[in-house]
């Protein structure tokens, strides 16, 4: 027997049919693609897990993904803590309150190739203010093109600038609706300013920093647009992250076979770590 | 361990208050006696959770002083005061366990770590917690929650005082009696100043040796609940404690005595003065259903099990009674006495009657 | 109108939320649902409104198989503990809002709303929002939402508990003749025995998804039909203790009485005894009582009541008494059981006999 009101259903309906015509067909085609060989002329070969076993040997594919761990990991390391500190310094009533929240929430409405595009003029050694400033002013040799440490920098201090914002956004929100007693609890108690951060705001703040490292890491494990515009994936390979690197295959050598077998196994890890993380994430709650 | 002074308090939690209208508190003094159990009562808004906040330092007030004992801690933040508050609501640390969360306010301050087990399984075992000592906090139910609340208080020696702002909010009814009542063991075990701030009048009176009922920023008499219950000295006290409240009645003072409803009714002793506004104040519980009298019609009556509670209009007054026999018909006609010594006459809201007991 | 819960029960997940139920509600007087929090009174309310679809079972409204209605279908009027009012509108536009959808023409819509709003003293406060107005004044207006339309039933759910104490008097006594003679299903939930007690009409006692009693209310609270029930209707708790009917006599620990009635004519054995606070007095009585000592161990003096918690073998028992009685804490006092007043309950919790005085 009907248990509950099924018409809703049917609203869904109609944004399904969309997603699976735009989503899973293109999928289906992919998976097709990469268990078949192709010469260009139309004519597909059966050719199994041959790709994927060339995929994953391959030495260039493992560095790609080196590189993206590598980036990730880092990004976290610094957005997460470094966001949460912000919120904390953030006010929590008064006029100050919108100003902070609209300085914070202007990076994120920047168009993505925009960012790329306006830290590759900021650090160009000969125009740019902050390229110009470390190799003239500062005597530090800096050049984005040449430098893999040079670049590699810049393509991490980008995306702290751009995303950042979204975890002081998200910790902030956490932080907000902590009651004014427990604080007063804690004065009372006598604790640390550090005593309640850890026992007051990080716990109430769990939740949402969950959101926050799960959205992080799939965004930055699949970025593209912003270090593309920034650096093209070079100087040579050494910030080619695993999209780029995608691309590069699929476009560039037009290996349907390789790229359509490359996108899934991307596919397949994102999928993997981003289980991984949830669920030791949420572990505690049931 | 101390006395509490409030001198000239006054609060306006505005920066800048033009009227009596903008003080939260207008006027406090205040003396109380270390070792107390004291209950600040009143209706929202009248000031208590203020004032409440001014003693334990969250608070500083825009004028006057408190003092403990000698000192004068007006500006101490809470921390300094050594006082313990509980909240309306469960205030623990979810990360940690019970053991912990009691075991926090006495590491804090350093205190050795033998002293911290034996002080934590006392108070536990005071609060009936001892089972749950290694539970994480955040799984037991909201009065345990509200138990550790409280236990977080009591662990420490150096307490001056324990308040508790409306504790008892979010517990249910059958653990409200419990919980109740363990409080008023904790006390009587540990003699620590207490001061329980609600609006609800059978928790403060039950709790409470001295109460301090309050209405719109002032202190509208400060008395145990006997006194408070015999004696109000304003209409707002005597309707505000008792369930039902004591009857306001308007009056007409003749010569010789007063009339409700154009019969006499005798007062409990000589009326000191009159005003514009005359009223008589006689408690349910004072109320007869006898053969002669101020006739009535019953409106209302109902069983409650320990007594009978009986509403009935002389005239447009509607006039309540607590009996002990069984409930009158509805409808029917009956005639009201009121004990003469219980039964005081108000004038513009004061009370206007000399009592026979000194 | 009559409204009837046949055999429905609601499944959440793995969890029963209500065990197999029947009622059977008229209109006219309170229909009291009296239980502790999370016993599933607002569950039954949700059902015999229409927000929750049974699990089993059908819903009958004025003889009208309701089950799979919706809520806005079957004219009814919900009042919430949480004073639940449009924050965006004025008190006017919230009592006004279900006349509006119903389609009531304007004109008619005025008056009603004045209508209501005078008999809940809400008049001058009809052009100010919610969020200005206090929380009894936010309640009023939730309650004057839910009278201005002529619904076939009422749900009140534990409508007061969020008000100041003096407050919920006040509302309390205002709400029998509000909600009278309307016709409608009244249908009021609460945790407070007191409260039901106040209200009259009948009561239903739930506890953990069960109706365990239904009937006039001071009926039920005279004659508990089980131990479960006795619990339930009390405010202070029941004292309870195991006994032993040994011939004409009932033995506690030392102290025993003489029973008579249908206590005399029980099988020996044991029971439990449950005896209420206000029928173990400090004061012997005019009945036939029993006298305890015990050490007193906590005191609770309101004014109007002194009630003394004290020791009776490993338990703890409750006296109330009327007045002001001097005890003290840590001494022995004796205390008067009056026999008349006991229940005994049969080792699987049923009522077995009631008290009766010597007779």
């Amino acid at each position: 027997m009907k248990t509950e009101n099924q018409r809703g259903w049917l609203f869904v309906l109609p944004v399904l049919l969309l997603v699976a015509f735009n989503a899973l067909v293109p999928l289906m085609t992919v998976v097709n693609y990469s268990v078949q060989e192709t010469f260009g002329n139309n004519q597909f070969f059966w050719h199994g897990v041959g790709w994927f076993e060339d995929i994953l040997r391959s030495d260039r594919f493992q560095a790609a993904l080196g590189r993206q761990l590598f980036f990730t990991a880092t990004i976290l390391a610094i957005e997460i803590p470094l966001g949460v500190a912000i919120a904390l310094a953030m006010p929590r009533k008064g006029i100050w309150v919108s100003v902070c929240l609209v300085l914070m929430a202007l990076p994120l409405l920047i168009p993505w190739n925009v960012v790329g595009a306006m830290w590759n003029i900021f650090t160009l050694p000969d125009i740019g203010l902050l390229g110009y400033a470390l190799n003239n002013t500062l005597g530090i040799e800096y050049n984005m093109t040449q430098s893999p440490v040079a670049a590699w920098i810049t393509v991490i201090v980008m995306d702290v600038w751009h995303w950042t914002s979204l975890v002081v956004l998200l910790a902030y929100v956490g932080l907000i609706s902590i009651p004014e007693a427990y604080y007063q609890a804690a004065k009372i108690d006598g604790a640390t300013n550090w005593a309640v951060f850890r026992y007051i705001q990080l716990p109430k703040m769990k939740r949402v920093l969950t959101i926050a490292v799960l959205l992080r890491f799939m965004d930055s494990f699949n970025i593209y647009t912003e270090p593309f515009v920034l650096t093209g994936g070079g100087p040579g390979n050494s910030t080619s992250l695993l999209s780029i690197d995608l691309v590069k295959v699929a476009l560039g050598q037009f290996d349907l076979g390789p790229a359509a077998a490359m996108s899934l196994v991307y596919f397949a890890i994102t999928l993997a770590v981003s289980w991984l993380f949830y669920t030791l994430m949420t572990r505690d709650e049931q | 361990m101390a006395r509490i002074r409030l001198e000239k308090l006054r609060h306006s939690y505005l920066p800048a208050p033009s009227g009596p209208e903008d003080y939260a508190l207008t006027e406090v003094d205040l003396e109380w006696m270390d070792g107390g159990a004291y209950a600040l009562l009143g209706p929202s808004g009248c000031g208590k959770s203020t004032l409440l906040n001014i003693i334990s330092g969250l608070l500083t007030p825009s004028e006057g002083r408190v003092l403990f004992g000698e000192t004068d801690v007006t500006t101490l933040p809470p921390d300094q005061r050594n006082i313990a508050q509980v909240f309306q609501f469960p205030v623990i640390y979810d990360t940690m366990t019970v053991y912990d969360n009691l075991a926090f306010p006495l590491r804090n301050r350093r205190v050795d770590p033998a002293r911290v087990d034996a002080r934590v399984r006392e108070i536990a075992a005071m609060l009936e917690l001892e089972d749950w000592l290694a539970t994480r906090a955040a799984n037991l139910t909201p009065d345990n929650k509200q138990k550790i609340s409280m236990g977080r208080g009591l662990v420490r020696d150096d307490v001056n005082v324990i308040m508790f702002d409306e504790p008892l909010t979010v517990i249910d009814p059958e653990l409200k009696w419990k919980l109740r009542s363990k409080l008023k063991e904790l006390h009587q075990a540990i003699g620590v100043t207490m001061i329980y701030v609600t609006h609800d009048q059978t928790e403060a009176l039950t709790f409470a040796d001295q109460v301090v009922v309050m209405q719109d920023g002032v202190i509208v008499q400060i008395g145990s609940p006997v006194d408070l219950f015999d004696r109000p000295k304003h209409t707002f006290v005597g309707h505000f404690i008792g369930s039902p409240g004591m009857n306001i009645l308007p009056c007409e003072v003749v010569d010789g005595g007063v009339l409700f409803h154009g019969q006499h009714v005798r007062l409990e002793g000589p009326i000191t003065r009159t005003g514009k506004r005359t009223e008589i104040g006689v408690r349910p519980e004072y109320v007869r259903l006898t053969e002669t009298g101020i006739p009535a019609i019953v409106r209302k009556a109902a069983d409650i099990g320990r007594h009978t509670v009986v509403e009935a209009m002389v005239g447009a007054t509607p006039v309540s009674a607590i009996l002990d026999d069984r409930a009158p018909e509805l409808g029917v006609e009956v005639h009201l006495s009121f004990e003469p010594s219980q039964t005081r006459m108000y004038a513009d809201g004061w009370i206007a009657t000399a009592g026979e007991r000194p | 109108m009559a409204l009837e819960l046949r055999s429905v029960t609601k499944r959440v997940g793995s969890e029963m939320h209500i065990h197999r139920t029947s009622l059977s509600i008229d209109a006219g007087g309170f229909n009291i649902l009296l239980g502790a929090t999370n016993a599933g009174k607002s569950t039954l309310i949700k059902l015999m409104a229409g927000l929750e679809r049974p699990t089993t079972g059908e819903v009958w409204v004025g003889g009208q198989n309701v089950t799979g209605m919706s809520p806005q279908k079957r004219n009814i009027s919900l009042v919430h503990q949480f004073f639940v009012n449009y924050p965006h509108m004025t008190v006017f536009e919230n009592i006004a809002s279900p006349l509006r959808v119903a389609g009531i023409p304007k004109s008619e819509i005025a008056g009603r709303v004045e209508e209501a709003a005078n008999i809940l003293q809400l008049g001058p406060m009809l052009k100010r929002r919610p969020q200005e107005l206090s929380g009894g004044q936010q309640q009023r207006t939730a309650l004057a939402r839910a009278i201005v339309k002529e619904s076939k039933a009422i749900f009140l759910d534990e409508p007061l508990a969020n008000l100041d104490y003096k407050l919920r008097e006040e509302l309390r006594d205002q709400l029998p003749d509000l909600l009278a003679g309307r016709g409608t299903v009244v249908v009021y939930a609460t945790s407070e025995p007191t409260e039901a007690l106040l209200l009259g009409g009948r009561t239903a006692l739930v506890h953990e998804g069960r109706v365990t009693q239904y009937g006039i209310t001071t009926e039920i609270y005279r004659s508990p039909a089980n131990l479960v029930s006795a619990r339930v209707f009390s405010d202070p708790p029941i004292n309870l203790a195991p006994v032993e009917k040994r011939g004409d006599e009932m033995f506690l620990g030392d102290l025993s009485w003489t029973v008579f009635g249908e206590a005399a004519r029980l099988k020996d054995g044991s029971y439990t005894v449950g005896i209420r606070p206000h029928h173990v007095t400090p004061i012997e009585p005019k009945d036939v009582s029993a006298a305890v000592r015990g050490r007193v161990q906590i005191t609770e003096l309101s004014g109007s009541e002194s009630i003394a918690h004290f020791a009776l073998g490993d338990r703890t028992w409750v006296s109330l008494a009327a007045g002001i009685h001097p005890y003290r804490v840590g001494e022995e006092h004796e205390f008067h059981i009056i026999p008349g007043q006991c229940f005994y309950f049969a080792p699987d919790g049923t009522l077995a006999a009631k008290g009766t005085a010597h007779g």
